[in-house]
Formats: structure tokens, C-alpha cells, sequence
């Protein structure tokens, strides 16, 4: 499968009790398992990103369950209220198991 | 310029295949709604969702039914006690009418998320959302689609 490369937009620093958004892109094709092979006239079978999560400081903020309805290369936007300095993790987790993980820091400032 | 006259037999023809075109179009559209309004009360556990709160935001044409951005928000003070815990989103005119349900908590700030889907032709998104004190809300929007997002 082509390599899936998540991409996420945090910003550096917020103030305590700040409402920051949070902007996530992950590369992958989303097959649907509705199209057909063109040659065979097989189903492709489906193969999505199925959930996601995103947490602060280990607890979870906000969380998707996808269905094959959202576009390839799922793209979220949420908000996080920063509470204090720390880490947003993000996991998606992929109908063949794949967990795919990236993370960014927010400092207070 | 050759007149276009039908005799009563072919008449009759013509007006039974349109006759059956619009039933079987209705059929497809009925059993679209049923499929739903059974994903809405799966969710509400039967309840019926209210009007308001819940605004969705998606554009009126949309060109590439491949890639629909839609945006929901939910007027809430996010606290503790009351929050918005999740929004079920449903497009009612796929193969399948779920897209994506979003999960909130006091931490997200603000009930507010953004995405893309796929939509397969003209028809409606819907949004639910589930507050804490277990009522429901929700909000629909037609988007027209110029070029359909499934298959091809």
C-alpha cells in the first residue's frame, strides 16, 4: 500500500483556557469497497481509516468513528481548550490494524 | 418539418414505462429515508431530534461530489455538566448514509469540527447531536452535487 503520512497543524503556544484549533491531514486512498475493478469488474475490497483519536496529556479531547463516506486523505479540524502545557497525540487507526501515530507540544507563553 | 404522431398503442407504451420510472424512483428514494431515519434512531435510541443548536455548514453546489467540505457546530457551554458529547453525521442520499460520528468532551473547548466526504448525488447531510443531559438536536442541508463522489 502507498506509504500513509499523517500530517497535523498545531499551534506552538497558547495562553492557559485558550480554545486552539487543530487541523489534521492524513494520506490515504479511503477505498470505499463500492468500486469495481475497471479490468475484472471486482469489487475493490474496502480498506479505510476507520477512527480516530486525538488526546492531551494522555486524556482523550475529541475522537471520530469514519465510515467510507469521508473523502481519501481524511482531513479533521477540531478544537482543544488548553488546560496547561503539553503533548496532542493523534492515532488513526486503519481497517488492516495499522495504527498510525504523530504528536505535537503546546508550551504556555 | 415531419410531425411526431404516436398511435394510442404506443401512447399507452410511453406513458406505462414513465408511469413505472417514477415508482421505481420512488421506492429508491423511500428506502434512502428509511435507511436514515434508522441510523438517527439507532443513535437517538428512538428519541426524535429536536430543531436548532446544531449548525451545519456545507456548500449549496457542490462541483467534485469526491471531496464536500462540511463544517457543524454546536452552541454549548462545554462544561462539565454540560457539554456536547458526540454528532452523528449522515448523508441520506448514499450508497450507505453514514459518514463519520464525532466525539467531544468539556476539553474540546467548543463543539466544532470540519471535514470532507463523498457524496453520490444531489441530497441531503445530516447532523444529530447528543448533549450530556441525553437530548438531541439536529440540523439538515441539501447540497447539490455536479459530478457524483462514488464509483467511476
Amino acid at each position: 500500500m502507498a506509504k500513509v503520512k499523517p500530517r497535523v497543524k498545531v499551534p506552538k503556544k497558547a495562553a492557559v483556557g485558550d480554545v486552539v484549533t487543530i487541523k489534521t491531514l492524513i494520506s490515504h486512498p479511503m477505498e470505499s469497497g463500492q468500486r469495481k475493478d475497471r479490468k475484472t469488474g471486482e469489487l475493490i475490497p474496502r480498506q479505510i481509516i476507520n477512527s480516530f483519536t486525538a488526546e492531551f496529556n494522555g486524556q482523550k479531547f475529541f475522537s471520530a468513528d469514519i465510515d467510507p463516506a469521508v473523502s481519501a486523505n481524511p482531513y479533521l479540524q477540531f478544537s482543544l481548550k488548553v488546560p496547561e502545557a503539553g503533548e496532542v497525540k493523534f492515532s488513526w487507526v486503519d481497517d488492516d490494524g495499522s495504527v498510525y501515530e504523530a504528536s505535537k507540544k503546546i508550551a504556555i507563553g | 418539418m415531419r410531425q411526431v404522431e404516436f398511435s394510442r398503442r404506443e401512447f399507452f407504451a410511453l406513458g406505462a414505462g414513465a408511469a413505472t420510472v417514477a415508482i421505481l424512483g420512488g421506492v429508491n428514494g423511500a428506502r434512502a429515508a428509511t435507511a436514515t431515519e434508522d441510523a438517527i434512531n439507532a443513535f437517538t435510541g428512538g428519541a426524535a431530534p429536536a430543531e436548532g443548536k446544531v449548525e451545519l455548514g456545507a456548500p449549496e453546489i457542490a462541483e467534485n461530489g469526491n471531496t464536500v467540505p462540511i463544517e457543524i457546530s454546536v452552541e454549548s457551554p462545554m462544561t462539565d455538566d454540560d457539554y456536547v458529547e458526540s454528532v452523528l453525521i449522515l448523508a441520506d442520499g448514499n450508497p450507505n448514509p453514514g459518514v463519520a460520528t464525532f466525539h467531544f468532551t468539556p476539553m474540546s473547548g467548543e463543539a466544532v469540527a470540519s471535514t470532507r466526504i463523498r457524496l453520490a448525488s444531489t441530497q441531503n447531510v445530516v447532523a444529530v447531536a447528543k448533549m450530556k443531559d441525553g437530548s438531541f438536536f439536529m440540523a439538515k442541508r441539501e447540497v447539490k452535487v455536479t459530478i457524483g463522489g462514488c464509483g467511476g
